[in-house]
């Protein structure tokens, strides 16, 4: 929590003068019991009417001024919250901006956008509780025991006993509960978890006629729930009583001993009132301040995660290097190139050795988990070597300008993404120098112009969240076209035609072909038949490089490809050609 | 109201049979409540019987303070009564609730969960369920205190004084007019605020969750541009709902303190007067103090009240309204079958408008191996989905061994089938549960077997704790082939007269395929095997192909004899190979 103080720095201002507003507050309300206290004991005692007139009005003016004064101190609290709310969240997306590929990988999409909501809304609510009750809280406990000292010593001491005590019961139950709660929660976790499998798995369920047996569970695992939840519902049931014992036992001893004081003459009956008032606000404070501790809790938890997503070093790489602009097509080449996921201890490609020409068309090919998606991401320097060195045009990936390098390497993930809005945006995805005409002719290559025309809106089409209004096929069509439009001099499709019927992907591939000499592509897939027409293919097996050369020379060397070949049956087709 | 009243009662039945913590609950409650508001008056008696120096009745101080002691430990124990009763039944009610709708979840149509989104269906047993629970609990702990608060206030406030009382009951309602009036403008900015979190939220979705697409075209200082824009409102708009919200404290403090200083007022004339003493003035003042936080609660449990009463709606709702499957169909349950299959004329669609399956006809022998192919959405799937009485066939009837499936008796039917999809699932538990999952009281000795036979007794005996590793949810920590091998294995375990392979090989690579291939082939061995597939490997070696297209059976056959049709058949088998 601490760490994450700098993004409020800018309102240091409202930060401190809210707290002293709440601070103001309190004061008079402590100061309400002893002007009680005095009413009774000029006012009444004496008859003196005009005296009891002049308190109330005291009263009403200082609830009013308190009212001000909170009603600031609120405000305050509020804007510095909201302002390190804004600030906390701009500084985490620009973070998740510069993670490399490998930490994002690492942390994991579902983890940074929960961190980048709830998480920062939780901290958010937290700064805003904290500058508006944490002072205030313990200034009415301590402000209180003052009071009390200040009206008679000896009573003081009773409040002295019972102000620890109170605190050690109230937080001590805060201390047992909140493991438990954990534990509550964990539990409730797995009831969760129980559905899901049970819907994402219905069909496995209903065939195999376990109905019944996951049913039993279920009831298991809520049982289990209810007995937890019934554990910690059992202690903290116990905190209004027990606070309540204490508070009044300090009442009683206060009447006692007070009697004892009035007797001798030291103190007097309206003081007697007061001194109990103060141990009602007493408990009230700390009863607000246990509240907030749990709230609290909840923040420093959610801080904790925030933090750790700053802990992130950022590795940006910042070269200068900028090609000549006329040059059409890069080349593209890899020298004992070494690289692994971070946190894993196996090497996911190892010493591999390459070289493609510009305008060359590469397949790339290889069981899953053999390296090719690594292995391409590795160009656009998405993901760094570990050892050796990629070189586009030439010149290590890494003493590149990495937005000259991005902009003009085009990619089509795996993963189809689209966005909500339309198909315009989605395919210019904010790059200012493709107009309209690009965007169509990249539609027409990627042969989706014809259904995107068919809405009826052209570009301004909008798409779903995900591109949800259309087909798996169309979805990735738009993807490729969004690679198209940007006439990149590398162009990388990452298995990018799986959803693709077998006409339009053969009719992708010829456009492909087209397009090879003015840009250098690489072709991902796990089908021999997609990459055997390649000018070369790169076949990778556990992160090496097994055979890279035409689909003919490959077939009579390389023992994997012959392997894929004979798996898809194609071994027969490709000799008869 | 009728429909709340409806809901109310269901509730009632689900809370009948902790009726005893029922009752026990509301005398503990009523019991603190009186103890509670008896408790000021001990103290101002004590009080009165201090009166200055020299004048203090100790006696009779000793006497009420040992009453009043009695009476707060009294309501302490009253007070962890009502807390434990009302914990005891909620926790129970819930955990009834939730397991009836779990149960209803799976009796449900397999037509129904595949056409609603599973998060809506997840968020009413979790979320609404637990949503639910907090409004009882707190119904039950403060909506009763509450009331008979106010009333027992009320009632030994007026035995006390009428005048006085008549100052805090005229001025109280303020304090609600003063809540209810920022309440009314807040709400339209929390809901302005929740608008843009959402959109926000939306907006981070895409963005944080697809960072590498981003990346790679550089479209990162544009998401960050937008970001900002919303970021600003949403902290414009949070600004303002925090604000205005957190002004209702300090107002209805405020009137509080109003209320304090007209007792106060009311009061010192009054004890100036005789015609109360001070103590009593100090048992007012400590009334006006409690009085308007019960009014305070009961509306903030009320809001919540209606908002628990919305939840238990829709888990009520979701219990009852949704299409379950039907049992009293197909009763005859039946034993070991031969594997026989017959479509008839089977016609079949998801909606009215759209047709999907027609008149298919078929016949399959025991023991024969079927492929299907087509391209997507022609109705591979679909007439798996009929086979195994996901769905229900519209119109033609499918036989097996000569019986019309619907008079079968759905469990028995699916005994008779084994299955391996496309979507591997597996469920958290070890690797032995999994395997055992069809079959619980198979031996150690049989789930190794079966695993031996699914190639999958090598990479398990390699995991760190053999068969009793942990699977995390849908076993993530195995590569989609191992998954995929447990899949097999666990219909190893219980072999079907009939098989169905749905994909089942397609998120694999083909030489790892190749592998599971063996598995396959002994698993096949004498079954009537369904196979869906998209690669010809699989294909080539089945007695008969149909090809499917827009939910017809265009052509049917042996591999060559399609192939030298010239058809739909060698269509897709040439666009895929060729250039």
């Amino acid at each position: 929590m601490i760490k994450l103080l700098p993004y409020l720095r800018n309102y240091w201002k409202e930060s401190i003068v809210g707290p002293l507003f709440k601070l103001l507050e309190a004061v008079f309300e402590l100061l309400v019991p002893v002007i009680v206290a005095r009413m009774i004991d000029v006012g009444i005692t004496e008859g003196n009417t005009i005296f009891v007139w002049k308190t109330c009005a005291i009263l009403v003016a200082f609830g009013g001024l308190g009212l001000i004064c909170s009603i600031s101190a609120q405000f305050f609290a509020a804007k510095a919250a909201t302002g390190f709310g804004r600030e906390l969240r701009t500084a985490m997306f620009s973070q998740i901006e510069n993670l490399s590929y490998s930490q994002i990988d690492q942390v994991g999409n579902d983890t940074l956008i929960v961190r980048l909501t709830s998480d920062i809304n939780q901290v958010q609510t937290g700064v805003n509780l904290v500058l508006r009750l944490f002072l205030r809280s313990p200034f009415i406990v301590v402000g209180a025991l003052v009071m009390s000292f200040q009206i008679d010593g000896k009573m003081g001491l009773i409040f002295l006993l019972t102000v620890p005590i109170l605190t050690v019961v109230i937080f001590g139950i805060i201390r047992i509960t909140i493991p438990l709660y954990k534990k509550v929660q964990n539990s409730l976790e797995q009831v969760l978890c129980a559905t899901r499998e049970n819907l994402t798995g219905i069909r496995v369920v209903r065939a195999f006629g376990t109905q019944e047996k996951e049913r039993v569970e279920f009831r298991e695992k809520s049982e289990r729930l209810e007995q937890l939840q019934q554990r910690s519902g059992k202690i903290s049931a116990c905190m209004n009583p027990l606070t309540y014992v204490i508070v009044n036992g300090g009442i009683i001893f206060v009447i006692w001993f007070g009697g004892k004081q009035v007797y001798a003459g030291r103190l007097t009956q309206g003081e007697v009132i007061a001194l109990v008032n103060y141990m009602t606000q007493i408990l009230l404070a700390l009863v607000a301040l246990a509240n907030l501790i749990v709230s609290y809790t909840k923040a420093v938890a959610s801080a904790g995660r925030i933090q750790e997503v700053f802990e992130l070093v950022i590795e940006k790489c910042e070269g200068n290097y900028e090609p000549d602009p006329a040059k059409e097509a890069w080349s593209v080449q890899f020298e004992q190139v070494g690289f692994s996921y971070d946190g894993s201890k196996a090497s996911t490609l190892s010493n591999l050795s390459a070289q493609i020409n510009a305008g060359e068309m590469i397949g790339v090919i290889g069981s899953t988990g053999a390296g090719k998606s690594s292995l391409i991401h590795l160009i656009p320097a998405l993901y760094l070597v570990n050892r050796g060195t990629v070189f586009v045009d030439g010149v290590d990936v890494r003493l590149w300008n990495q937005n000259t390098l991005r902009e003009q390497i085009g990619i089509v993930p795996q993963k189809v993404v689209l966005f909500r809005g339309s198909v315009r945006d989605n395919i210019k995805m904010g790059r200012a120098q493709i107009d309209d005409d690009t965007i169509i002719q990249a539609l027409k290559s990627a042969k989706a112009w014809e259904f995107v025309e068919k809405s009826g809106k052209g570009l301004d089409w909008i798409l779903q969240e995900g591109g949800k209004n259309l087909s798996g096929g169309q979805r990735q069509r738009l993807t490729i076209a969004r690679a198209f439009a940007g006439h990149p001099k590398i162009l990388i499709l990452d298995d990018s035609t799986s959803a693709l019927d077998f006409a339009t992907e053969r009719n992708i591939r010829m456009e492909l072909q087209k397009r090879k000499g003015t840009c250098t592509i690489f072709l991902v897939s796990q089908r021999a038949a997609s990459v055997m027409h390649a000018d070369k293919i790169m076949v990778l097996e556990n992160g090496e490089l097994a055979g890279y050369g035409t689909h003919e020379k490959l077939l009579q060397e390389c023992r994997v490809y012959q392997e894929i070949c004979a798996s898809q049956s194609l071994e027969k087709e490709g000799k008869e050609k | 109201m009728r429909k709340k009243y409806k809901i109310f009662q269901k509730i009632v039945r689900f809370i009948k049979p902790s009726f005893f913590f029922f009752l026990c609950s509301l005398l503990a409650a009523a019991c603190s409540v009186v103890l509670t508001l008896y408790a000021p008056i001990l103290t101002g008696k004590a009080i009165d019987d201090i009166v200055g120096s020299g004048k203090v009745e100790f006696i009779q101080i000793l006497y009420v303070l040992k009453i009043l002691a009695l009476a707060v430990l009294m309501t302490a124990l009253a007070q962890w009564l009502m807390n434990y009763c009302n914990n005891t039944i909620t926790y129970r009610v819930v955990k009834e609730i939730r397991t009836r709708a779990f149960a209803h979840l799976t009796d449900l149509t397999v037509e129904y969960v595949d056409h609603i989104p599973k998060g809506e269906i997840i968020s009413r047993i979790i979320t609404d369920v637990d949503q639910f629970c907090e409004g009882l609990l707190m119904g039950f702990t403060q909506f009763f205190t509450g009331i008979l608060t106010i009333i027992g206030t009320l009632f030994f406030m007026l035995r006390m004084n009428v005048m006085i009382s008549m100052v805090v009951i005229v001025i109280t309602p303020l304090s609600f007019f003063v809540a209810g009036f920022i309440a009314k403008r807040t709400y339209r900015m929390f809901k302005i605020q929740s608008e843009i979190r959402a959109e926000l939220t939306s907006f981070i979705n895409e963005m944080a969750g697809n960072q590498k697409l981003i990346r790679s075209f550089g479209y990162e200082s544009c998401a960050m541009e937008r970001f900002e824009e919303l970021n600003r409102q949403l902290e414009k708009a949070s600004l303002r709902a925090t604000f205005f919200s957190s002004i209702t404290n300090p107002s209805t403090r405020f009137v509080n303190g109003l209320v304090y200083t007209g007792v106060g007022i009311t009061g010192a004339f009054a004890a100036m007067a005789g015609r109360i003493s001070v103590g009593q003035l100090s048992c007012f003042l400590s009334y006006a103090n409690q009085y308007t936080k019960p009014f305070n609660e009961i509306s903030s449990v009320i809001a919540e009240l209606q908002n628990s009463i919305a939840c238990a709606e829709r888990v009520f709702q979701f219990i009852e309204e949704t299409p379950i499957v039907k049992q009293e169909e197909g009763e005859a349950s039946v034993s070991q079958l031969e594997g026989r299959v017959e479509f008839k004329e089977v016609s079949f669609s998801y909606n009215k408008e759209q047709p999907l399956l027609k008149k298919i006809n078929l016949k399959v022998s025991k023991g024969e191996k079927i492929a299907i192919v087509g391209p997507t959405g022609c109705g591979k799937t679909t007439l798996i989905n009929l086979l195994l009485r996901f769905y229900e066939v519209d119109q033609g009837t499918i036989l097996l061994d000569g019986r019309d499936i619907r008079s079968i008796n759905r469990e028995s039917l699916r005994k008779n089938y084994g299955m391996v999809l496309q979507d591997t699932w597996l469920k958290t538990g070890t690797v032995a549960e999994n395997i055992a999952y069809g079959k619980e009281h198979a031996t150690r000795q049989e789930i190794i077997e079966a695993a031996k036979a699914a190639h999958a007794h090598s990479f398990i005996r390699r995991m760190e704790q053999g068969y009793d590793t942990m699977l995390t949810e849908d076993g993530g920590n195995l590569s989609q082939g191992e998954k995929q091998l447990l899949c097999i294995a666990r219909v190893m375990l219980k072999l079907p007269p009939i098989l169905i392979l749905d994909e089942a090989t397609s998120s694999i690579d083909t030489r790892t395929e190749i592998k599971i291939q063996k598995a396959f082939q002994e698993m096949m061995k004498g079954r009537t095997t369904f196979i869906v597939a998209h690669r010809l490997s699989t294909i080539r070696e089945a007695d008969l192909i149909l090809v499917m297209k827009d939910g017809n059976i265009v052509e049917q056959g042996k591999h060559e004899a399609l192939l030298s049709r010239n058809g739909f058949y060698k269509e897709l088998y040439e666009s895929q190979f060729a250039n």
